[in-house]
């Protein structure tokens, strides 16, 4: 051992310290700054005065920063409960033996994650657009024949007419709902990919022997699927919720002033960003940093605590 | 009973098919509209959805597609080709030498028993769940007080370290590269470097080519780094350029859209052709992971 130890000399050290370097200057620096700047107010980046836990206080008291978070909330259980299930089922139909064109299909699916956030922000902006925006010309199309179907009659007030499709504010009023299906455009794809994988560990013996002892598709994915796919499906439910959390760039180019009417569309890392680089308050912006790292351990205390309690069963 | 079954498995077959094409188009219509759109002019682009509609084949007007857009885009005063050098050198630059540090770190942690690993390999798995966020307001402060802001340096160096690329060097490490080979060439006696350039990264080439791509996608859609560091208009890459020209020249679409069209096709292109390269590499990592 002490042979080997004097043969590669400073080595190992020389491996790990360009590394060691910059990981000290840009990130441990900066996170153990973030501590002071959090408890500061600042005027720019260059003066400041120590303010104790005042951010603290006026973020809990901010209706602003209320509204982001329950923004960021309701984005996150869109992510959890309508991305992921989507994701999950293009992973079982791909998953089929004999698929012609699974790789073609895999590819398609996976590739909106290529394009950047702030170019798919962009893109989105103009999809979502009153009367000429794609989505509402696809939706005052579909509309239209029903609409005039039941012209004039009793059900008429049900179906909503093409011009109402025309006029729906996505990027305002509906910022959310808008953000959502954006995010599941790009990521979908994304996290197929682990569904994919995780499907492998899946027994093939034992969805046949559920068949034959006569469970029908359902029963199969719930007794025999869903259970071999747990751990990986609860990795990747905390993933979504952390990136969840994490949604700036989407937001920020796609809605008017970045947040949509009456913050609408506003979402913590949004807030955090126009507080610090708009308003200028660098010091708040720390503040709601460590508020978001708080709510983020949280979840992954949470996850930790399931998956014990799956282990343990 | 044969038949019946063919038949019943053929029409589920086709269900399944039918699902997947919807999904297919459904992913595939907004690029397919990015992509008409910046080749029509203003007019058409009001006029029609998809297409312009003309006398041409399929009853499309082809010959009133027009490059217009793209002229306007690299001409002044936008000079998206400014931008596209940013984004090509600050992508590649992050990309090899984030690769080269983070694979030899990882390298080293997986190799070499040495005073201070434990705490290094600690710090590494900690580190991986700080929130980016979280350090964007004292980051900002931070180069600033090194005089890095509106330099590239500023955008690159806090890029180049990335704590999950040393973690994942580390575990390729342990699983692809035996402990004896490198022992007989030190016995042969190859010095330290000259064993990690030839035969260290050599056996971690597949994580080597899917990190190279991951960190210069990554960097190629950066918009908070350069959009709070770079100001001088000149060192702007594309994510920031074309997120400036959508607040200022926001009725012109198919100029917006030639201009998303150019952002996001190199990277496009790039990973279809090292597509390969990248899923070998993350099916390797994700394998030999469990």
């Amino acid at each position: 051992m002490s042979v080997r130890r004097a043969s590669v000399g400073l080595a190992p050290w020389c491996f790990v310290a360009p590394f060691a370097v910059l990981f000290v200057l840009f990130t441990l620096i900066p996170l153990v700054q973030s501590v002071p700047l959090s408890l500061s107010h600042t005027f720019g980046p260059s003066a400041s005065l120590p303010v104790g836990l005042e951010k603290f206080a006026s973020a809990l008291d901010d209706p602003r920063f209320w509204v982001a978070l329950r923004n960021t909330f309701l984005f996150a259980a869109g992510s959890v409960f309508i991305q992921l299930p989507v994701s999950l089922a293009l992973a079982l139909l791909l998953n089929r033996r004999r698929l012609v064109g699974r790789g073609v299909f895999r590819l398609l699916f996976f590739s909106p994650q290529l394009v950047g956030l702030v170019f798919a922000g962009v893109l989105a902006s103009v999809i979502f657009q009153k009367q000429r925006g794609l989505v509402n010309m696809a939706l005052a199309a579909f509309v239209e024949p029903w609409h005039d179907l039941v012209a004039g009659g009793r059900l008429e007030a049900w179906i909503p007419s093409p011009t109402e499709m025309l006029a729906l504010p996505w990027l305002e009023t509906l910022a959310l709902p808008a953000l959502i299906l954006t995010a599941l455009w790009m990521y979908a794809g994304f996290n197929m990919i682990y569904f994919l994988a995780a499907l492998q560990n899946v027994s093939r013996d034992q969805l046949e022997s559920a068949m034959l002892d006569g469970a029908g598709p359902i029963r199969r994915f719930w007794h025999v699927t869903l259970p071999a796919i747990q751990p990986v499906a609860v990795f990747v439910v905390l993933l979504s919720i952390i990136g969840s959390f994490q949604l700036f760039e989407l937001p920020y180019v796609m809605l008017p002033e970045g947040v949509g009417l009456q913050d609408r569309g506003l979402t913590i890392v949004t807030y955090l960003f126009k507080s610090g680089f708009e308003a200028g308050d660098l010091g708040y912006a720390a503040a709601i940093g460590w508020m978001l790292a708080i709510i983020l351990a949280g979840f992954a205390i949470a996850q930790r605590l399931v998956s014990r309690e799956g282990a343990l069963r | 009973m044969m038949p019946r079954l063919t038949a019943r498995v053929s029409v589920g077959a086709l269900a399944v098919y039918a699902v997947l094409l919807i999904a297919s188009v459904v992913v595939a219509v907004p690029l397919f509209y990015l992509v008409v759109s910046s080749f029509k002019s203003e007019a058409d682009f009001l006029d029609s959805v998809f297409l312009p509609k003309g006398d041409g084949l399929f009853g499309v007007g082809w010959e009133r597609l027009t490059t217009e857009q793209f002229r306007e885009l690299f001409s002044p005063p936008i000079g998206i080709g400014r931008a596209m050098l940013n984004s090509i050198f600050l992508a590649s630059v992050t990309s090899v030498l984030g690769t080269l540090i983070c694979a030899s770190a990882g390298y080293a942690l997986a190799v070499y028993r040495f005073r201070g690993r434990a705490a290094a390999e600690w710090i590494v798995i900690a580190a991986l769940v700080i929130p980016p966020p979280l350090l964007i307001a004292p980051s900002y402060r931070w180069l600033y007080q090194l005089g890095l802001l509106d330099s590239y340096w500023g955008v690159i160096l806090p890029a180049v370290a990335p704590v999950f690329g040393v973690y994942l060097f580390k575990q390729a490490t342990v699983q692809s590269l035996p402990r004896s080979i490198l022992e007989a060439a030190r016995l042969d006696g190859a010095n330290e470097l000259s064993l990690f350039l030839s035969i260290g990264l050599p056996m971690l080439r597949p994580m080597v080519g899917a990190f190279l791509i991951i960190t210069f996608l990554a960097m190629w859609n950066n918009f908070i780094g350069p959009q709070i560091v770079l100001q001088s208009a000149s060192k702007q890459p594309l994510s920031v350029v074309i997120y400036l020209t959508q607040t200022s020249y926001y009725a012109d679409y198919g100029l917006l859209m030639a201009g998303t069209l150019v952002s996001v096709l190199p990277v496009m292109v790039l990973f279809l052709l090292l597509q390969r390269e990248f899923i070998t590499g993350l099916t390797a990592g994700a394998v030999k992971g469990e």
